[in-house]
């Protein structure tokens, strides 16, 4: 049935499956499958790295091997067998190109696809008055294009990957990397330790506000490769910054593994803006396929009056575990995580934060929209934590579910442990189903089934879309109604 | 304009309207009246698509075309406009938003090309102000924390913005006070032209002292059993349903 096959197809492109699922043909260098001692010496020789971040990794590795995967989050998947996994892959064309010109055009044509055309935001950034935002592009494992870099450059911003940085500024990496998420942290983040191929490091000096948004479009690529993103970021005192990064893979069959590691440092009265739009391939309808997105993201609030916000929109990956984390240890500092995960399908989320309040007068604000659809599994796992000696501590929780199927499930499991009688810690929970009341009353106002859940889904995220930054807030409310896209009924 | 012949709609298996026909021409204005139950709102959700709402025979004829099989969003953009007796809530959207959104999506299913935020917000401005809607309302979220003739109010301006060639206004007058009531008949007399019908859906009499319909009909138990001038409702009003049918 020919004929069949074709309709399906047409209507598959129509009603928008996964919209970047295509492959690009670039020849990749790769390490051989599986790890061992050999495999981390590997990638570290084929990084030119230092003795010391050597030992470092090998360190990691060791302890990883007596370590156990986590199995209390609320997900299932098949066993992952890490000797049936690529550790390094990187495109082999080039020998890090000094501008986009440089860059192979194949990877530039992927970044188009993507809607990312940098060598456009290239010239948007010589008109006056524009925003302009500055794109560290990760493609596999390797950085292959750097922008705006001098702009950067003046104000004293480092902006460039990390295996440049462990070059160029080993006392820093040095004297930050692994002291907020600590090697043996858990299971994944040993492992990132051990293997990481590359990522971004971002320096604010002291009393800088970055003259522009930073954002990174992670894009895994090759077949089989797990993907071990480490990003660095530092606001020395009084610094600003706002950080973005954006997540696209191509359709694969084959589940792909991404162990990240995210770590965030604020000094003294420095702000720290971190956003997230990720939508990898979540598989295909049947569970079929899709990232497994196990990432450890946390931010030390060190300084006093410090700040870090998280601002999350998921609507990718097959399984995710995910955390993004506020040790607020600086009298006076906040914390924010403002969470929107969809799911749909079968995809299964465990997301949500945890909030470490180490000293006094820290606040710290949890908002989390949760949205299932298909035969998914939505999961909001947060823990609000108040030590001894941390007085006057307050905390907003207010974590919202949406069923939009009645296939789906929604889950809440807030931990909350206090140890100071003085905090203040509130907590609100709904959980409901999309109304038909609503649905009809936007179709009989001439929106389309799919239009209208969009519209009533975006509203019911409005809390959180509106700390996104306006460029890709658009963007953002656009993905909801994507995800979503198939799952009435 | 409407054609509907010997029309029978079931809910859950349960037979609600027996057998009704009903002929609107462009520039009239119908309207139903019925005790509750008698399937006026059933009538109204079937004309506009709703789910649940099974038609096991006869037909329903839109501008010469059966829409019967259309979904409710090509329905409305056909030229339909449902106006609700219970306009709902959609929080963090808001009613600017909304309306837009709405009159897009007409436009693009009647291969027109979207209309730009600036004509838009002038098109909304002239209706909001010719219903003395403020503009603080179209900021606010859709029907969130709105009165009941707050939300009335708000239906005949999304009747305005979208302008359609017929409007089932389904107990659009019902909970109001005076003054909400006659900006309701304000908001339908403003829409009525030689090219738009109106089907009006109530049980009361008071609406239609501010709207003067062309045709009054009576619904009992599924059925029309009576129709005639503007006369009949106020004998009904006199008599009750009983002895005028």
């Amino acid at each position: 049935m020919a004929g069949t096959q074709e309709t399906r197809e047409q209507v598959a492109e129509i009603t928008g499956e996964y919209k970047y699922g295509f492959v690009t043909d670039v020849e990749m260098d790769m390490a051989p499958k599986g790890l061992s001692e050999d495999i981390v010496r590997f990638i570290s020789a084929k990084k030119e790295e230092p003795e010391w971040l050597l030992n470092w990794r090998l360190k990691a590795y060791r302890a990883w091997l007596k370590m156990d995967e986590p199995d209390w989050a609320k997900v299932n998947y098949p066993k992952i067998d890490y000797n049936d996994t690529y550790f390094y892959a990187a495109p082999k064309s080039q020998d890090k190109p000094k501008s986009l010109d440089e860059v192979d055009p194949e990877l530039l044509r992927v970044y188009e696809k993507l809607g990312i055309p940098l060598a456009e935001q290239e010239v948007l950034a010589g008109v006056e008055g524009a925003r302009k935002i500055a794109v560290d592009a990760v493609f596999d494992s390797v950085s292959v294009a750097t922008t705006f870099r001098e702009e950067l450059k003046k104000a004293g911003v480092i902006f460039m990957s990390i295996s440049e940085a462990v070059h160029e500024y080993p006392d820093l990496i040095k004297k930050y990397m692994g002291t907020v998420v600590p090697q043996r942290d858990n299971y994944f983040a040993a492992l990132n330790c051990a293997v990481f191929s590359d990522g971004t490091f971002v320096y604010i000096p002291k009393g800088v506000r970055c003259p522009m948004e930073l954002s990174t479009y992670f894009r895994i690529n090759a077949e089989n490769t797990g993907q071990f993103e480490r990003t660095l970021i530092i606001a020395e005192e009084g610094s600003y910054v706002s950080y973005l990064e954006g997540c696209t893979a191509p359709m694969r069959d084959e589940n792909q593994l991404h162990a990240a590691v995210v770590e965030l440092v604020a000094l003294d009265d420095a702000e720290i803006k971190y956003s997230t739009v990720q939508n990898w391939y979540p598989g295909d309808k049947d569970g079929k396929g899709g990232i497994y997105n196990f990432v450890t993201k946390r931010a030390l609030c060190k300084g006093k009056n410090s700040k870090v916000s998280w601002t999350q929109v998921e609507t990718g990956s097959a399984v995710t575990w995910k955390y993004p984390s506020c040790v607020l240890a600086g009298e006076g500092s906040v914390g924010e995580f403002y969470s929107v995960a969809v799911t749909n399908n079968l995809q299964q989320a465990d997301t949500g934060t945890k909030m470490i309040h180490m000293a006094p007068n820290t606040r710290s604000t949890i908002i989390s929209k949760g949205i299932s659809a298909g035969r998914s599994q939505n999961c909001y796992r947060g823990l609000v934590k108040v030590l001894s000696g941390a007085e006057n501590v307050r905390n907003y929780t207010q974590c919202d579910s949406l069923l939009v199927s009645s296939t789906s499930a929604a889950h809440t499991v807030p931990y909350i442990e206090v140890k100071n009688p003085t905090a203040q810690i509130e907590h609100e929970a709904t959980t409901s189903k999309i109304s038909e009341d609503q649905l009809f009353y936007c179709r009989a106002r001439g929106l389309g089934e799919e239009e209208a859940v969009a519209m009533i889904v975006n509203g019911f995220c409005k809390e959180v879309m509106q700390h996104l930054p306006m460029e890709f807030a658009v963007e953002a409310q656009k993905l909801l109604g994507i995800s979503l896209e198939g799952s009435v009924g | 304009m409407l054609t509907v012949r010997d029309l029978r709609v079931s809910v859950e298996n349960k037979e609600i309207i027996k057998g009704l026909s009903l002929e609107i021409r462009p520039g009239e204005v119908h309207a139903i009246m019925g005790l509750n139950g008698a399937g006026k709102s059933t009538l109204a959700n079937t004309i506009a698509g709703r789910d649940d709402y099974e038609v096991t025979a006869g037909s329903i004829e839109f501008d010469g075309k059966d829409i019967k099989d259309l979904e409710p969003h090509e329905r409305v953009g056909e030229g339909l406009f449902l106006g609700f007796q219970y306009p709902v809530e959609i929080p963090g959207v808001s009613n600017l938003n909304f309306m837009r959104t709405a009159l897009n999506s007409v436009r693009r299913y009647r291969g027109e090309e979207d209309m730009s935020a600036a004509e838009f917000m002038k098109l909304v401005r002239v209706k909001a102000a010719e219903l003395k809607m403020d503009l603080d309302m179209l900021k606010r979220f859709v029907n969130v924390g709105f009165s009941g003739g707050e939300k009335k109010r708000n239906e005949m301006v999304q009747m305005a913005v979208l302008n359609p060639k017929l409007a089932v206004l389904d107990e659009t007058d019902s909970g109001l006070d005076i003054d909400a009531l006659k900006v309701v008949a304000d908001g339908i007399n403003a829409q009525r032209n030689n090219d738009t019908a109106i089907l009006l859906i109530t049980h009361y009499q008071r609406l239609l002292d501010y709207v003067q319909p062309d045709v009054v009909h009576v619904m009992i138990d599924g059925k029309i059993v009576k129709s005639g001038g503007k006369e009949l409702a106020a004998e009904l009003e006199e008599k009750g349903y009983a002895d005028v049918a």
